[in-house]
């Protein structure tokens, strides 16, 4: 059985200064609760890891307009204004890293491996600073590991075991977020009192640490 | 020949329309290429990706909930075609990157000779992000870039992009509401003109050199 503790509780386990992961494509299968929690514990000096940083009156844009991240490593800006003008005024650094190359760098944090080679990003700005390769005629980019000190994910249902299942598009970034983080808390909508059917686990319960209700 | 913005966006994604076959697995960009979609013959069955985890997408769905559980790539919450399925962003960029995609269809900033494409930031002006496009562009069949042929008059299609790249080499069709142009490895054919404009207006509203064939065609969409 997981340890299930109070969204409160949950919270505390986020510290300052850490690297933080946050599941969701915009607002799309995001851990709003946790959030929001965060946000009152005044959680700060983040480097935040995500697909995007949301709206300024939404999850994870609300950390952005809080001032609560110091760096984040993200795919996308375009939907909070108040990111890029954090970024502009030399407030917070933002690192924008294309979305399948964070997602795999994500992945191979959480299977064990030492990186990736991919073909995106060759000849553009993305490449500079990095190591490229030759792989039968084709010119790849060396792209390394990413890991969090903390990811917090979303599930639509769990039960005790940790066992998630996400519907609809919630999936996204959640499912390898949890693989990839020292402590991942899984925030669902709903927790069940019988086990999932094992067929329809979208996450297995052994990569949650805790379940925040 | 003056056409409204309303115009132009028809003229183009009716024409991106006609490049898509039956079975063609499809990703959209946001803005004017999600308005290709429209003009896909009903009968024609293809597969419409969408960065954020689904394949089959539908239509936007207006009844849904304010934070919905499916939505498409700008958020927006939609409706499953029959055969739809979800997956993580993992397996959506193993789609893209993986060469699974027929066809993609992107706006631009700029596009050049050598079938650069610009279409994510402008220094110091203008920086969203790449998103998931750089993967996309990189791994798609066939790159579509869907454009009003100038920026108010100042040239799109240039000799060399003037700021950072998306991509290096991979667009392979423009599609504005002059003209559709080939990129191939001598340069940009210039395959079609829409009858509305003169071979001088196109000319003179493109800075890269344009091949134009002896048996140019002209046709209307």
């Amino acid at each position: 059985m997981k340890k299930i503790i109070s969204v409160s509780e949950a919270a505390k386990l986020v510290k300052n200064n850490s690297s933080l992961m946050i599941g969701g494509f915009l607002r799309c299968g995001t851990p709003t609760k946790l959030i929001d929690e965060l946000i009152k514990n005044k959680t700060g000096n983040l480097t935040l890891i995500a697909n995007d940083t949301s709206y300024p009156e939404h999850d994870r844009g609300k950390l952005i307009v809080n001032k609560l991240v110091k760096k984040a490593i993200v795919t996308h800006i375009g939907t909070n204004p108040e990111t890029g003008r954090q970024m502009n005024a030399g407030e917070l650094e933002v690192q924008l890293v294309p979305m399948g190359t964070l997602v795999e760098r994500i992945r191979s944090a959480g299977a064990g491996l030492g990186g990736f080679l991919t073909p995106t990003g060759i000849g553009t700005i993305v490449e500079e600073g990095k190591e490229t390769l030759e792989i039968d005629g084709r010119k790849y980019l060396l792209e390394k590991p990413l890991k969090a000190d903390v990811a917090i994910i979303y599930a639509t249902k769990a039960d005790k075991f940790g066992n998630a299942f996400l519907d609809g598009t919630t999936r996204n970034f959640n499912t390898v977020m949890a693989t990839a983080a020292e402590t991942v808390i899984l925030e669902a909508e709903e927790l069940c009192d019988e086990p999932l059917n094992p067929a329809e686990v979208t996450i297995p319960g052994l990569f949650i640490d805790y379940i925040a209700m | 020949m003056e056409l409204s913005k309303e115009q132009c966006r028809e003229i183009i994604a009716k024409r991106i329309a006609q490049e898509m076959h039956e079975g063609d697995v499809i990703t959209l960009g946001i803005g004017l290429p999600t308005e290709v979609a429209n003009y896909i013959p009903h009968d024609m069955h293809v597969i419409f990706q969408s960065e954020n985890g689904m394949t089959g997408v539908g239509h936007r769905d207006l009844s849904a909930p304010e934070n919905p559980l499916v939505t498409n790539a700008g958020g927006m919450a939609v409706t499953t075609r029959p055969g739809a399925v979800f997956f993580d962003t993992a397996m959506s960029f193993a789609i893209m990157r993986g060469g699974h995609v027929d066809a993609t269809v992107l706006g631009a900033l700029e596009v050049d000779e050598h079938g650069n494409l610009a279409s994510w930031m402008i220094p110091g002006a203008f920086v969203p992000g790449m998103g998931g496009a750089m993967d996309l562009v990189v791994g798609a069949k066939k790159v579509i870039i869907a454009m009003e042929h100038t920026n108010k008059g100042k040239p799109r299609i240039v000799k060399n992009c003037s700021i950072p790249l998306t991509a290096q080499g991979e667009v392979d069709l423009i599609v504005t509401e002059r003209c559709v142009i080939e990129v191939t490895p001598q340069g940009l054919l210039l395959k079609e003109i829409n009858p509305l404009f003169s071979l001088d207006e196109v000319l003179a509203a493109t800075e890269a050199t344009l091949i134009v064939p002896d048996n140019l065609l002209q046709k209307a969409v």
